[in-house]
């Protein structure tokens, strides 16, 4: 029996399971997709918000603000790229100058720390690029950028390395109370914990009714997005957002820290909760609110749409709760924006809760680091050549666009999560997210991944369950089986 | 691999090779050559249609003949040739960081360098087609590679957006390997692949073509399970109400190719937003002296004999510039694009005069039925060509004999297209 | 009356073939248009490629064509005859593959050669 199951491998089931994993415990993660990081916590903005931006009084509020302050640490720990470029709302009207100094009032409420309101001179001086009818801006220095992905995956790896067991393809299908805790049925086994917590993001609500009262219900809310090639890097210097509508947060222009930069989202409430495709609508949405920030916006030099959706609920603020009829089982439900943010303060906060309820925290004597990877295209010349000399594999480029090498590859199959798919691989060294989108290396990939895992290349899959890249050898195979 | 050579030539296909040989013909002695892939020959090693050489061979070749042809030519000579090597840099001094397995991480100083790096194919983002992210969406050459090297089929059926010659050729290929291509469908009212691809490609198998027409929609979880088309107005925008449902599982995208030219931006060479590629003079140099430019990394060509041609003045002007060790910097006159006329290479002419006529590279930028491509200079009328049909996807040239250049001084020329009413 | 345009140059003329009358040909701007219109409407033949599987090669794929025309009809029937072949590396370039293909006369050759190497 586990001491903790976590259900949900997003940012909030990998922030949890990298807090416990400094205790001496037994601790489960059940991921129903076969990479973590796979829902909302893949395709969103990337934003680390300051916290002027929720209700004073909330959990979002306040673990928005305490997030903000544990990830700069974090992510160095980590060993993150964390791009800390601050925020501006933009206001182009008297009327959004009124509301800047709102959302600056509410920041100080919050306790956010060198909030500044700017005059159109001053944003004009330090953001060259936007709109000439700007009048000001609300100025968050202590906003930044992550990749969602590259922070999960970190938070995840660190914890497997510490003895976490994170079980990909694992969704829960039935939740039964036991004496001591709880049996959750999953596609991989039954798996026994005493506690249980719930991270499943958008199917929070499903896994909550499967052993407790419905208590609230998730509201999927679709947000598309643009990223730009790395040549538009010095394009904009700051997160810009845009002053919140009724609509809204608007729409939010932000360099990232691969070096593009990522133009979204809108906000379309949709039925499905893991229909992930972009709409002509939804795009057109985007397009014209981001040129109000950055007229002549140079989409042309787009490499990718993509959209994410958010596990809105129907409730005001965070569910973080122990479930009233269901002792031991703990709800992290409804972690929208901001919940990147907030997740390790989520993570500190349910393990108090745990704690309360009895689970007994032993720090571990010895914290492992993951192991650290290479990045080839940062070493110096001296450091190439002699990576090169020692191990031929860095020698050999795989992906041109983003300078991977064969051995940045083999390393990240050989990672604490190993990759399933082609796209598993891009998000854990980046070989394939560049300008010609894997049109040149993923024929290289998908041969290193089949030797790898020793199937056939009409096995390997893009991303998820399902998403075969080939589909026969060509008519003439014989000799080849 | 020395630290030193003459001339280091980037790109082992068709441009690099033919440049690489020149070179060695013009007597540079001191050449290598670098390819990124395990073999010369480049994007012609998955070309295995006909239809190349019939200018330069005056033969009907297949790609891996013509770059067969070529390999051989250079295997003749004394040229060094580095493969599964890529460079990472190329600095304004003519500096060439590169890398590979046995030599490591090298920095080699040449005296001149050929850019000959080809293009890479335009991507879904580009035109940012909405729908699902599901597997089974790629270009045609990334599934030329898979069918016609890798001896893989991306998918059975299929549906090509794009009528440039490569989605004709990935239609016909793909319909022969056994899957069922749907259609083609254009954004623009005319096809911009060569009619023959149209026949032999298209109509030979029953293919439909749906010009003014694009994708909308992809739907599909794990893998395609179809997408939506729609006919377009003037403004390339869908038409509600014209929508149409394919049921395919694969997408193949050919909707342009785009020079790839990161390593010629950091040498300092000044590129050209009408072609993508860099600004050269008659003799294929570009605005940094002794870097020169050829191929598809200069403007995307159709026929890979004018690859050829280019590649072949490149390397001679290449090794020229070596032995005569010039030290003058060149004086340009610029070439523009009037009425009619997308782009021209070269872009300008120096006053070297070493040609003994000028050949002309251009595309127009629409389709015009019979009329005349008009040369002046300082409004004096120079030539005219007459052609009866002109159309964007059919590179032009015309070439002007040396008299005629003796007399331009700094004016330049301009060019421009006068439609027969 | 078959129409169809012409491809031996660029201009595209609009062939109009008279199957019923000597399969002459109007629309063509010159002999050459002339010839393949009525080759086209008569007896039209093409050039096909395709690759066959190569075990202990550089690539696990090699590509062949046929060396002269053949009947449009027999494409497909072409086609399957390079079914189940495999070619043992090294190739040489220029080598047969299928002679004889549907006893047209023409055979399926190698484009290139192909050495031994290692893939999967």
């Amino acid at each position: 029996m586990f001491d903790v199951a976590i259900i949900g491998c997003g940012i909030v089931g990998a922030a949890l399971a990298f807090e416990l994993s400094q205790y001496d415990l037994s601790v489960a993660v059940l991921e129903k997709e076969n990479d973590v990081s796979c829902g909302a916590s893949r395709a969103n903005s990337g934003i680390l918000h300051a916290g002027y931006d929720p209700q004073p009084g909330t959990l979002m509020a306040k673990l928005n603000v305490e997030g903000s302050i544990l990830s700069e640490k974090l992510c160095r720990e980590l060993g993150v790229v964390y791009g800390h470029c601050g925020s501006l709302v933009l206001a182009f009207s008297e009327k959004e100058m009124q509301t800047a100094a709102e959302l600056y009032e509410r920041g100080v409420q919050n306790g956010v720390k060198g909030l500044e309101i700017w005059d159109a001179e001053t944003t004009k001086n330090r953001e060259p690029g936007i709109s000439e009818k700007v009048a000001g801006a609300l100025y968050a220095p202590s906003a930044a950028v992550v990749i969602p992905w590259e922070y999960t995956l970190a938070l995840a790896e660190t914890a497997v390395c510490n003895g976490v067991d994170i079980r990909l393809e694992s969704a829960v299908t039935g939740i039964e109370k036991m004496v001591d805790g709880y049996r959750l049925q999953t596609q991989t086994g039954n798996v026994e914990a005493r506690y249980v917590v719930n991270a499943a993001g958008l199917y929070a609500d499903e896994i909550h009714n499967m052993i407790s009262a419905a208590a609230f219900r998730i509201i999927p809310e679709r947000g598309e997005y643009y990223l730009l090639d790395k040549k538009m890097v010095n394009m904009v210097r700051h997160v810009l957002f845009q002053c919140p509508t009724a609509a809204g947060k608007g729409v939010l222009i932000a360099p990232t820290t691969h070096g593009n930069v990522i133009i979204g989202p809108n906000n379309e409430q949709i039925d499905s909760r893991d229909d992930v495709a972009t709409t002509g609508q939804g795009l057109e949405t985007v397009r014209n609110h981001a040129q109000k920030s950055v007229p002549h916006l140079p989409l042309n030099e787009n490499i990718r749409n993509f959209s994410g959706i958010r596990a809105s609920s129907d409730q005001n603020d965070f569910i973080i709760a122990e479930a009233k009829d269901a002792p031991g089982f703990f709800d992290l439900a409804g972690i929208k924006s901001p919940g990147l943010t907030a997740a390790p303060a989520i993570a500190k906060m349910a393990v108090e809760l745990l704690e309360g309820a009895g689970l007994k925290l032993k720090e571990k004597p010895k914290f492992l680091p993951r192991p650290k990877r290479t990045h080839f295209t940062e070493l110096r010349q001296d450091e190439k050549r002699a990576l090169i000399e020692n191990r031929p594999e860095f020698g050999h480029m795989i992906c041109r666009c983003e300078r991977v090498t064969e051995g940045e590859i083999l390393e990240a199959l050989h990672a604490p999560i190993p990759p399933r798919s082609v796209d598993a691989i891009k998000r854990r060294c980046n070989a394939g997210l560049g300008r010609c989108q894997g049109g040149f290396c993923a024929p290289r990939v998908v041969e290193l991944l089949a030797r790898e895992l020793k199937i056939s290349p009409l096995e390997v899959l893009q991303d998820t369950a399902g998403s075969y890249i080939l589909s026969s050898e060509t008519k003439e195979g014989s000799c080849h089986e | 691999m020395n630290d030193a050579y003459e001339l280091v030539v980037i790109g082992g296909g068709p441009a690099g090779l033919a440049a690489a040989c020149s070179a060695w013909e013009a007597g540079l002695r001191q050449i290598l050559l670098v390819e990124r892939d395990r073999e010369l020959g480049g994007i012609l090693n998955q070309c295995i249609h006909n239809g190349f050489g019939l200018h330069y061979f005056k033969t009907e070749l297949t790609g891996p003949e013509y770059a067969g042809r070529f390999i051989e030519m250079l295997a003749q000579t004394g040229v060094d040739v580095a493969l599964d090597t890529m460079v990472l840099e190329v600095t304004k001094d003519k500096c060439v960081h590169l890398m590979n397995k046995t030599d490591g991480y090298r920095i080699i100083q040449a005296k001149a360098i050929v850019l000959a790096m080809g293009c890479r194919e335009r991507t879904r983002g580009a035109i940012a087609i909405p729908g699902s992210r599901a597997a089974g969406i790629l270009t045609a050459g990334a599934a030329q590679r898979y069918v016609n090297i890798e001896g893989y089929m991306p998918g059975r059926r299929v549906l090509i957006l794009g009528s440039g010659d490569i989605g004709l050729i990935m239609a016909r290929r793909m319909t022969l390997e056994g899957a069922k291509v749907l259609a083609c469908v254009e954004l623009m009212p005319y096809s911009g692949g060569l009619a023959r691809n149209i026949a032999q490609c298209l109509q030979d198998y029953d293919i439909p073509l749906y010009l003014s027409h694009t994708i909308v929609d992809i739907r599909g979880k794990g893998r395609v399970e179809g997408a939506t088309v729609a006919r377009v107005d003037q403004k390339r925008k869908p038409i509600p109400g014209t929508e149409m449902n394919f049921d395919c599982d694969t997408i193949l995208l050919s909707v342009g190719l785009i020079p790839e030219n990161e390593l010629s931006r950091s040498a300092g060479v000044a590129i050209d937003n009408h072609t993508n590629g860099a600004f050269v003079d008659e003799t294929m140099e570009t605005g940094v002296p002794g870097i020169f430019a050829c191929g598809n990394v200069v403007h995307v060509h159709d026929l890979v004999d004018f690859v050829t041609a280019e590649s072949l003045k490149a390397g001679s002007a290449a090794a020229a510039y070596v032995l005569q060790d010039r030290v003058n910097s060149k004086r340009y006159a610029d070439i523009r694009n009037g009425g009619g006329i997308s782009y021209t290479v070269p872009q300008r002419l120096s006053d070297l005069q070493t040609e003994k006529s000028l050949e002309i590279l251009f595309r127009v930028n629409r389709v015009f039925g019979a009329a005349a491509i008009v040369v002046q200079s300082a409004g004096r009328p120079l030539a005219r060509f007459k052609r009866e049909h002109l159309a964007p996807g059919e590179m032009e040239k015309i070439t002007l004999p040396r008299k005629l250049l003796g007399e331009l001084g700094s004016a330049g020329l301009d060019i421009s297209i006068e439609e027969e009413t | 009356m078959k129409e169809f345009v012409c491809i031996v140059c660029p201009k595209g003329c609009r062939l109009r073939v008279d199957e019923e009358n000597a399969y002459s040909v109007t629309g063509n701007s010159c002999e050459r248009g002339a010839s393949y219109g009525r080759q086209e409407a008569s007896a039209p033949t093409r050039t096909i490629a395709s690759t066959v599987a190569v075990e202990n090669g550089f690539y696990r794929r090699c590509p062949v064509k046929i060396n002269a025309p053949i009947p449009k009809e027999l494409i497909f029937e072409a086609m399957r005859t390079l079914e189940g072949v495999c070619l043992k590396a090294p190739v040489k370039q220029g080598q047969i593959v299928v002679k004889n293909v549907c006893g047209t006369g023409a055979d399926f050759i190698t484009e290139r050669a192909m050495k031994e190497g290692d893939y999967e």
